[in-house]
């Protein structure tokens, strides 16, 4: 009885702190699948070279170590690490298409989340800078450095190690989006990043990367045009960089079946489905045949092992598209009660709104004219609205007071009415008057006549 | 209103967003758009210059190519990711109302990027098949011609950018009719394209001028000729830029009048419009000058001489933007959103119910007499904090002080409380304050005690967010399940 009584509080607590924003009142500007559709494929294209530019340092590093002792690893660092830097140009410029459309699909969500992370969200705009910037001194100093190795080798590190951090900050922000009911409990990066889920998802990255970089690597060294007997050592041979390329890909896909279930389960139940679960395991036994095929090249004959290599690319296309369905079919499900609530709020809103646009009340900065002022009242009312919050009768408030300008115009009525057109500077120790334009003429000869009027 | 705030309390929001955008601008114009030209005029004139016997001046093509490995790394780099820097921090800053463009000009973004795309694609191309296209004439004649392709798609992306800019910031267009056309048919479009090419060629020209320094061996022919060279570059732009400056410089003021509708411009933009004249007459005079001495006297150039003028012309480029982000003021989106992120439309409601009650996140949906200083500071963060800042940069206190002439003393509460509301009419690029009078009331309270305690205000980032009782799930259930049952009663009388 107890439990139940903290659950409902717990529930209780929750709903109040849930905030059910106002969505932008602007229609979207294509069909909503149209959206999700270029945002799902141009995701996974821009996903696919970040794997290749965080898999691709991490495997230069290893090789560059490897290479200490022996020169053909060296060779192979030097060969992986020329193709990160043109990847991450891939990687960030096919990264603005996926970021326009959730912007434009979950602006509410994706908005938020970045700004209850601000601080290490746009931190990702230097870190990446960086982390680019060493990849080019990684890469144009290999030969001058060639007699500081273990320098170098510090370059790829820190470089990698930014590599990994970055992916961390976007994972937050992406998971983070979906859980409006943990806004109010977030005080920056680091609360959001113990959110469920957040580590597995990111681990589930790091080992696509490497999956991802394996057979990018193995497509790269056996390029008909590729001149390996001249740049490697003889004592490699494509069939050593390529079994390397492949135990790679299957080693980290393995893994990912370890995590994937890990994912699954930390995965909070608002989003789950059975058409979520069955895309999911779609993709998954696809891969099991890749890894299968992957398995029977590694151990069979030597000249075999470029069988059915197109098959497994397409094979493991095909999964990477079903998992990344399977990321969006999540994403929709978790949030789709919530956008329904928002959407009727920002209805109501805009009701509430316009009937206040028909109806505006008498604001408190109209002017209002007191006519038992007689002549004066016009001015008067237009002295009230648009002076006296500078202007007092006998004492300084921003400008001078009104009995300083009685003594100066007193017998130049004109001169006042010229001064308020086109006001100037006279005193050091005043800020300038601004010219209120929206004045007329008619005004001001009004405004002139009351203010010479005080005594 | 709808997004948790982010805020820097010292450095100021806007500022964030500037200096990310500068910075993109500088190495965008500087080192791409004019700089890519600049070069491949310098590596043809490699293959000019060489006998025949070569293919071209090995040393000179030698120099072209690192100079352009300076701007491939910075493009592809600081370039790159303050372009991205610039979405970030919009979006961080300004929520709604990039939120807001995004709907409207989502194709003109899209088709944007895939130029963009294209761009850097060729910039690699150009850049990484330099050294292999030095095998023959042939490979040689292709690469640069491939350069001067690579040119004119930098121009393209450059164009189209500024129809991006120059219709967020059209004054009153933007609600009726959405088309990209009205970009380009922007009365500041056309002197923005002709202050702009000319300048990125000069700034470009003078940032060479400074590589020929790094790349070249002291008293040697190639150094000489290289002075020369860029010397010829930037006098032959630098007219172009001084005409285009002037155009753009006259046709500023127009622009801003549109978008405030008052007959002068505010003494504010007085101000840097002043400035901005002797920037214009001091940059393109030293670049000028250290041109012609190039030309005439390049053994007497030092790389000393350089830095200053190279600044210079980045600095001219600079305060450009500045002044044109003053344009928009008092909005963000021109005559739809205010700088504070208000639309214009929902002002009547919030003037006539308050602001508070309509934002999402906010811990003083009412205001009581204990809670008036906290209430205030909503009030603040909601409707100043975009520009505004407690104790840094722009801070609301040193504006109300100097204004006041009060540094010395406390603040008069009931005259800020009378002139917030009317603020508008004598500042016109400050947008009117959106709140009630109890809310003017415990805005100016609130500044009043910034003023004594020199208390600072933490974004969302840090101190996280309050929701809003009036606005969390219970309230939008109940608004859903109104909305229903009118829903079944209309169903029922049909």
């Amino acid at each position: 009885m107890k439990a139940f009584i903290m659950n409902m509080l717990l529930i209780h607590f929750l709903q109040m702190n849930t905030p059910v924003p106002r969505d932008i009142p602007i229609p979207l500007p294509l069909p909503e699948w149209l959206l999700v559709v270029l945002l799902v494929f141009s995701f996974l294209l821009h996903i696919v070279f970040v794997n290749l530019m965080v898999g691709g340092s991490m495997v230069t590093l290893w090789a560059e170590i490897k290479g200490l002792k022996n020169k053909a690893y060296d060779t192979l660092a030097y060969e992986v690490a020329r193709t990160i830097t043109v990847n991450k140009s891939l990687a960030v410029v096919l990264g603005v298409a996926p970021l326009l459309s959730i912007n434009a699909l979950y602006t509410i969500y994706f908005y938020s989340a970045n700004a209850l992370t601000g601080l290490m969200w746009i931190l990702i705009i230097p870190l990446v800078a960086v982390a680019f910037l060493l990849t080019y001194l990684h890469k144009y100093t290999w030969h001058s450095m060639a007699h500081l190795k273990r320098l170098h080798i510090a370059i790829i590190g820190a470089s990698v190690l930014l590599f990994l951090f970055i992916p961390l900050i976007f994972l937050v922000n992406i998971n983070l989006m979906l859980f409006p009911e943990k806004w109010s409990s977030i005080h920056g990066f680091i609360s959001a990043l113990f959110l469920p889920n957040v580590f597995p998802r990111y681990l589930h990255f790091i080992f696509a990367s490497l999956a991802v970089t394996g057979l990018f690597l193995f497509w790269y060294v056996g390029r008909k045009n590729y001149p390996f007997e001249t740049i490697f050592p003889a004592d490699i041979s494509r069939y050593d960089v390529k079994k390397i390329a492949y135990s790679l890909t299957l080693g980290a896909s393995v893994i990912q079946f370890l995590i994937g279930p890990i994912v699954l389960i930390s995965l909070p139940s608002k989003g789950f489905g059975w058409g979520l679960l069955s895309i999911i395991l779609t993709g998954a036994s696809l891969a099991l045949i890749a890894m299968w095929w992957i398995w029977k090249a590694l151990i069979g004959p030597k000249e075999a092992i470029n069988r059915r290599f197109g098959a497994i690319v397409i094979l493991m296309s095909i999964t990477v598209l079903f998992m990344g369905s399977g990321r969006h079919t999540y994403r929709a499900n978790a949030l789709d009660p919530h956008r329904q609530l928002m959407a009727e709020k920002t209805a109501a809103f805009e009701k509430l709104s316009e009937e206040a646009r028909m109806h505006p009340q008498q604001s408190n900065t109209a002017e209002v004219v007191d006519s038992s002022l007689g002549t004066v009242a016009k001015g008067a009312a237009l002295f009230k609205t648009n002076c006296s919050i500078c202007h007092q009768k006998d004492t300084k408030l921003v400008g001078p007071p009104i009995t300083e300008m009685v003594s100066i115009y007193k017998n130049n009525i004109s001169g006042l009415e010229q001064w308020i057109k086109a006001p100037g500077k006279k005193r050091p120790d005043y800020p300038q008057m601004p010219t209120l334009s929206q004045l007329s003429d008619a005004d001001r000869a009004e405004l002139a006549k009351y203010i010479l009027s005080i005594q | 209103m709808d997004f948790p705030m982010f805020h820097l309390d010292w450095l100021n929001d806007r500022f964030l967003i500037a200096m990310i955008a500068i910075l993109h601008v500088l190495i965008n114009h500087g080192i791409a758009v004019g700089f890519v030209p600049y070069i491949v005029w310098l590596e043809q004139k490699g293959v000019c210059k060489s006998n025949a016997t070569e293919i071209t001046d090995t040393k000179w093509d030698g120099m072209a190519e690192r100079m352009m490995k300076v701007a491939f790394i910075v493009t592809t780099t600081v370039g790159a990711m303050t372009g991205v820097g610039i979405w970030f921090s919009a979006a961080l800053v300004s929520p709604a109302s990039i939120g807001s463009l995004i709907r409207v000009f989502y194709w003109a973004w899209f088709t944007e990027w895939t130029i963009f795309v294209t761009e850097v694609v060729l910039i690699m191309v150009y850049y990484l098949t330099w050294k292999n296209s030095n095998q023959s004439l042939q490979s040689k004649l292709k690469h640069i011609k491939f350069g001067w392709y690579l040119s004119v798609f930098s121009w393209f992306t450059m164009a189209i950018i500024v129809a991006i800019l120059g219709f967020m910031m059209d004054p009153g267009n933007w609600n009726k009719h959405h088309s990209f056309i009205n970009g380009f048919t922007n009365p500041i479009y056309l002197p923005q394209l002709f202050f702009r090419t000319p300048t990125a060629m000069v700034i470009a020209g003078t940032f060479g001028y400074l590589l020929v320094f790094a790349f070249t061996q002291k008293n040697t022919e190639t150094r000489k000729q290289a002075i020369q060279t860029s010397a010829k570059w930037i006098l032959f732009w630098i007219p172009f830029s001084v005409l285009g400056a002037v155009y753009y410089y006259k046709a500023m003021p127009a622009a801003m009048r549109d978008n405030m509708s008052t007959a002068v411009g505010t003494i504010e933009f007085q101000q840097y419009y002043q400035l901005l004249k002797y920037i214009i007459l001091g940059a393109t005079s030293s670049i000028f000058l250290i041109a012609l001495l190039g030309l005439l006297k390049p053994g007497k150039v030092r790389w000393g001489l350089v830095l200053f003028p190279t600044i210079m012309a980045f600095g001219f480029l600079g305060i450009f933007e500045r002044v044109r982000e003053f344009i928009r003021k008092p909005y963000v989106i021109g005559g739809y959103m205010y700088s504070n992120l208000l639309r214009k439309e929902d002002y009547p409601l919030y003037q006539r119910d308050g602001i508070l009650k309509y934002a999402t996140y906010n811990s003083t949906p009412e205001i009581t007499a204990t809670n008036k200083i906290e209430a205030g500071r909503n009030v603040f963060m909601l409707s100043c904090s975009r520009c505004h800042t407690t104790q840094g940069i722009n801070s609301i206190t040193y504006v109300f002080e100097r204004m006041y002439g009060s540094f010395n003393k406390p603040l008069d509460e009931n005259a800020m409380a009378a002139y917030i509301p009317n603020m508008h009419n004598g500042r016109t690029f400050m947008p009117p304050f959106p709140g009630n009078q109890k809310e003017a009331e415990a805005l100016a309270a609130y500044l009043k005690f910034l003023q004594q305690s020199h208390e600072t205000l933490e974004g969302v980032q840090t101190a996280g967010v309050v929701v809003n009782s009036l606005n969390n799930i219970d309230a939008a259930i109940q608004i859903q399940q109104t909305a229903d049952s009118v829903k079944a009663v209309k169903l029922a009388k049909k």
